[in-house]
């Protein structure tokens, strides 16, 4: 009996273990794989032309900068949308909403996460798009403006049930002295609440924004794939392509080992720096600024 | 201690033995399904490529497996570019495509032992649309590339009202884009290397463009005749201001008077045989070329052939 026990035991151990050391493994080999097939871009195209503002694969013009701005755009576009409603809806559910309206709020929150976003997308395009060319007079209303309230909504449920669970987390000591102190409870949650939870709400936001720069669908749908270079606000009104729509619409019709094909896996590997880049810079301000609260603290 | 490290040791090397085992296994199982179900009775053609033949190909298949039920064919669509990449890397039996394969693909099909043959199957005239609302509703075929090219950019300039001019095109992979880069941005010239404007919308879809221009009466775009719809405008063209200007029509395709029409093609791994012989043989017969016809194609005759193989050269 003892003897079976500590088999099963063991063998547990060791694919829980695997299971872990695997998830290394798998980004070690996924960053090899588009190392091996994206870096010959940089012996195949010069340079000059690589970072030059004309994309058009077919004639050999692969001026990567429009896609990266078009990517910035409606990133930090949904970022505008996703960042003050997801926050906001996490602090109303964590806080001030009423149990019954928290039960209620959260499964929906969830259903809301559960669309794909290709159904997202094509409401975008059929309903959105026609409604803001309308409403803004645009010339079109497949611009990075209908792409970034998109992912605005796709980056939300992600935000709220990280944010919230973070908010959760703060010791109900923490609340109860402050309001004993005479705090209102909206500065209760504005400095005491949202600081102490700051770690996570923040862990919260830079998913919701790696949510929003890897996705797909939705923007290859509305955002109108034309690779022009985003200059000044009026950008964000335009139609704009980005890093993913392009990867995605190319990828069917290149030749494997093509100039083409090498480049579209160089956009992956810049598409995996910035996201690896903004959750760098994330948990760099997190770290800091829980020393900082522990030096304060001791 | 030393028992604990043998005992770890072995559970690796048998995890990842069973990893390499399943992996292998999942690799080799498919292509013998597809072994046999070509040695059964039952025959399956895959056939991939142009969005602009995709429901044509779609009719075609279903009325053919109607008649020989012992034969399936799968259809996809995914552009011109798409299919011809497949039939390159041996996955598809049948490529579809709107445009003819490039030198350089035919270059990499040989390198793979792939010999790619041509079939004329249809042919297409290419639909310049617009708004229904546009007073716009005749276009020199110049004036259509000085528009996609981002020399006009309002409706003003033709004749029409205070506008920005949109453009809308379909993405690079697609026939039908490289045919309109060729026959109409580059009027046909070898030497002309004019491109779309940069703000040109590249949609991913036929249905996108139509559903673009029946909404914005900024638009203007272009499509397959097959895939156009009464809900937006077709716009005569004229070859030049001298000569006439013509609506893309089952005659006027024929007849050689439309200027931007085209061959559609499927392709196959060397001469064909057995069932796909047989479906290609019918796709040229009566049956098939009347469904090309009621979807809006132009069926293919021995003059249109000849009149289409004389305006290319």
């Amino acid at each position: 009996m003892k003897s079976s026990n500590t088999w099963f035991e063991f063998f547990i151990n060791q694919l829980i273990r695997i299971s872990g050391y695997s998830a290394i493994v798998f980004v070690l080999m996924i960053f090899f794989f588009l190392l091996r097939e994206g870096l010959p871009t940089l012996t195949e195209v010069p340079l000059r032309s690589l970072f030059s503002v004309r994309w058009y694969p077919i004639e050999d013009l692969f001026g990567i900068l429009p896609l990266i701005g078009g990517s910035i755009v409606v990133t930090i576009g949904a970022g505008l949308v996703a960042i003050p409603l997801g926050v906001g809806t996490a602090i109303f559910i964590a806080e001030i909403a009423p149990r019954w309206a928290r039960e209620i709020l959260k499964p929906l929150i969830e259903v809301l996460a559960g669309i794909p976003s290709v159904v997202l997308g094509f409401l975008g395009f059929i309903v959105l798009a026609s409604l803001f060319r309308r409403l803004f007079n645009l010339p079109t209303g497949l611009s990075a403006f209908t792409g970034s309230l998109l992912l605005g909504a796709i980056s939300i449920p992600t935000i709220v049930s990280v944010a919230e669970d973070a908010l959760d987390a703060v010791p109900r000591a923490y609340r109860d002295s402050a309001l004993a102190m005479g705090a209102t409870e909206w500065q209760t949650i504005w400095m005491v609440t949202l600081p102490a939870a700051r770690s996570g709400v923040l862990t919260a936001i830079m998913l919701g924004i790696g949510r929003a720069i890897g996705e797909t669908m939705t923007v290859l749908l509305v955002t109108g794939n034309a690779p022009t270079l985003p200059t000044g606000l009026s950008a964000l009104f335009r139609p704009i392509r980005t890093m993913t729509a392009t990867i995605a619409a190319e990828m069917g019709e290149v030749a494997g080992g093509s100039t083409h094909y090498h480049v579209l896996f160089f956009i992956g590997i810049t598409l995996f720096i910035i996201s690896l880049a903004i959750n760098i810079t994330a948990s760099a301000v997190v770290f800091r600024q829980r020393r900082r609260a522990e030096r304060i603290l001791s | 201690m030393n028992i604990i490290r043998l005992m770890k040791l072995i559970t690796y090397v048998v995890l990842i033995l069973f990893l390499f085992f399943a992996t292998s296994c999942g690799a080799s199982s498919t292509p013998q399904e597809n072994g046999d179900v070509g040695e059964e009775p039952g025959v399956y053609i895959e056939n991939e490529g142009s969005d602009t033949i995709v429901n044509l190909a779609l009719a075609w298949a279903e009325r053919y497996q109607s008649i020989r039920p012992e034969v399936r064919i799968a259809v996809t669509g995914g552009g011109s570019g798409t299919g011809i990449a497949s039939l390159i890397n041996g996955t598809v039996d049948i490529a579809n495509a709107s445009r003819q394969i490039k030198p350089e693909e035919i270059e990499s099909a040989r390198a793979r032992g792939i010999d790619p043959k041509e079939f004329v199957i249809a042919r297409d005239a290419i639909a310049v649309i617009v708004h229904p609302s546009n007073p716009v509703d005749k276009l020199t075929l110049q004036q259509i590339s000085d528009i996609f090219s981002g020399k006009f950019n309002n409706w003003q300039e033709l004749g029409g009202e205070n506008r920005p001019i949109v453009r809308v095109s379909r993405e690079t992979n697609s026939g039908t884009h490289v045919y309109f880069l060729e026959e109409v941005l580059r009027l046909g010239e070898q030497d002309n290397d004019t491109l779309f404007s940069p703000d040109t919308l590249l949609l991913p879809s036929s249905e996108g463009i139509i559903a673009e221009v029946r909404d914005n009466p900024n638009v203007i775009g272009y499509d397959g005749l097959g895939y156009i719809t009464p809900d937006v405008k077709v716009i005569a063209v004229a070859r030049n201001e001298k000569s006439s200007y013509i609506l893309p029509s089952v005659d006027t395709v024929n007849n050689g008077e439309y200027p931007i029409a085209r061959n559609l093609y499927m392709y196959t791994d060397g001469e064909p045989k057995g069932a796909i012989r047989e479906y290609l043989n019918w796709i040229m017969g009566p049956e098939a070329q009347e469904i090309v016809r009621e979807l809006g194609f132009v069926p293919i005759s021995d003059e249109s052939i000849a009149k289409s193989a004389g305006s290319e050269n």
